[in-house]
């Protein structure tokens, strides 16, 4: 094999600044994202997620800003999440510059918004995420179900039935979060990231819970994800990506170096 | 000062593209245009493309670019990009079958269902990431390592009749051409506008690049 695995580090937007993810109450602000992304660039990031967590209409066409500014400059692949709801969003941002778009809570209010977009745009575009959290206990063989609001509201959907109906509807890529591990810095749900990595055809990127080096490796040996995304590890340069990757090297991880 | 026309077909985003080429060369004067008149007269031309083949020869067909796309492969320093690589050839297997541009001979076909890595694990479909590009001679490799990783994103590859027009092969897991060559026409299956420092290189050796081999 000599297709690397993927890290891509993520930054999530608030009215046009880092923050530390939605999870802590106490949001510190972590830089601009155009030098951030800079930065993941010249470290050898091998794509880059903004995730838009602004509240307010006016606010987000400060996102679509910094993607056109960053794609000016940043040349590897852009995907932009958070609150994405019509076609109209969707065109926006890949005309501003991102390459893929992620898709969460809209997929699951309305799944065929997920065909609609596959087919407007092309399913290499699409990516869907997956906000899950086990609801079985651990003593029984564990159950994910798919939860929306930041993971406050349970769908009672299974997750790894989803995600395979996602993937079935032209997602080109499914982004997994535990909502049980985000934010935790205890590692991903290794479990839960090779249930749904065996169950569907299209690249599954790991996320939530990325706390050191071993955690991204993990994801990748134990979970068999194609790809491991991580946020605050890298904001406050607690690990360069470059680090990462030799980690990941030494683990006997193929990676871009 | 060289001009490039970017073919806008409706398939996919083409900011990526001009964004790279103008980075790769302020100096170039970059249209993004389905206008026959502008592709003609550019110095060379870019044929990028995302999405499925059946939509992109149908948007060839109702725009009436077939000839333009045809006469500039025929004549002036050409890149071919992802799915504006794979319509160059006769024929695809995408949507059941889709005849495509017969400028080059060969074919486009699915990754298989069900191929393994070397770990045993089911192959993805698309094959997606950075993977290594096995480079054979040709201007347009100048100064790229051999073995350079370019970013893909793709669920088809071309099979060319004469692999004499192969110009790069990458493992997937078997090797498949992601590079076509002859004469003034280059095309490849992975996306330099979105693989950092070697794309941008290879961008910028077809904006000096006469059309020679």
């Amino acid at each position: 094999m000599s297709l690397a695995k993927r890290i891509i580090p993520c930054l999530d937007v608030d009215n046009g600044r880092v923050v530390k993810g939605v999870k802590f109450v106490d949001i510190r602000d972590a830089g601009d994202p155009v030098e951030i992304a800079r930065r993941y660039d010249r470290e050898g990031a091998d794509e880059i997620t903004f995730l838009d967590i602004t509240a307010t209409h006016d606010e987000r066409a400060t996102l679509v800003h910094v993607v056109e500014q960053v794609a000016g400059e940043v040349f590897i692949p852009l995907t932009v999440g958070g609150g994405i709801r019509t076609l109209d969003n969707i065109r926006t941002l890949l005309n501003a510059g991102a390459d893929k778009v992620g898709i969460n809570s809209a997929a699951v209010f309305n799944p065929e918004f997920v065909k609609q977009a596959a087919d407007k745009f092309g399913s290499q575009c699409i990516v869907v995420a997956i906000d899950a959290k086990q609801v079985s206990s651990d003593d029984v063989s564990p159950r994910w179900e798919i939860f929306t609001h930041g993971g406050r509201k349970a769908t009672g959907i299974d997750a790894v039935a989803w995600a395979v109906k996602m993937a079935d509807y032209g997602a080109g890529e499914i982004l997994l979060t535990s909502m049980d591990r985000d934010g935790t810095k205890s590692g991903f749900d290794l479990a839960l990231t090779r249930a749904i990595s065996a169950a569907v055809p299209v690249p599954v990127i790991a996320s939530g819970g990325v706390g050191n080096l071993d955690h991204l490796a993990d994801g990748i040996t134990i979970g068999k994800a194609d790809a491991v995304l991580a946020a605050s590890i890298f904001h406050f340069a607690e690990y360069s990506i470059e680090q990462a990757k030799r980690h990941m090297q030494a683990r006997g991880i193929e990676v871009r170096l | 000062m060289t001009t490039v026309a970017v073919i806008d077909y409706g398939m996919g985003n083409l900011h990526s593209i001009a964004k790279a080429l103008q980075h790769a060369e302020p100096n170039a004067h970059i249209q993004v245009s389905a206008q026959p008149g502008i592709i003609d007269s550019a110095d060379r031309v870019v044929f990028p493309g995302v999405g499925a083949m059946g939509d992109c020869m149908k948007a060839l067909h109702e725009l009436n670019l077939v000839d333009t796309v045809r006469s500039a492969a025929a004549t002036k320093p050409f890149l071919g990009i992802c799915l504006g690589m794979q319509a160059l050839l006769t024929d695809s297997e995408e949507n059941g079958y889709t005849d495509c541009l017969h400028i080059l001979p060969g074919h486009v076909r699915r990754f298989d269902y069900g191929l393994r890595d070397a770990d045993g694990q089911p192959l993805k479909i698309p094959h997606m990431g950075w993977n290594r590009v096995h480079q054979r001679p040709h201007p347009l490799w100048h100064g790229i390592a051999q073995d350079s990783r370019f970013y893909f994103v793709h669920s088809y590859y071309a099979v060319p009749d004469d692999a004499g027009d192969s110009a790069a092969t990458s493992d997937y897991p078997d090797a498949f051409t992601c590079a076509l060559a002859r004469n003034n026409l280059f095309a490849v299956q992975f996306h330099p506008e979105k693989s950092q420092a070697v794309g941008l290189q290879l961008l910028t050796n077809f904006l000096r690049w006469d059309g020679a081999t």
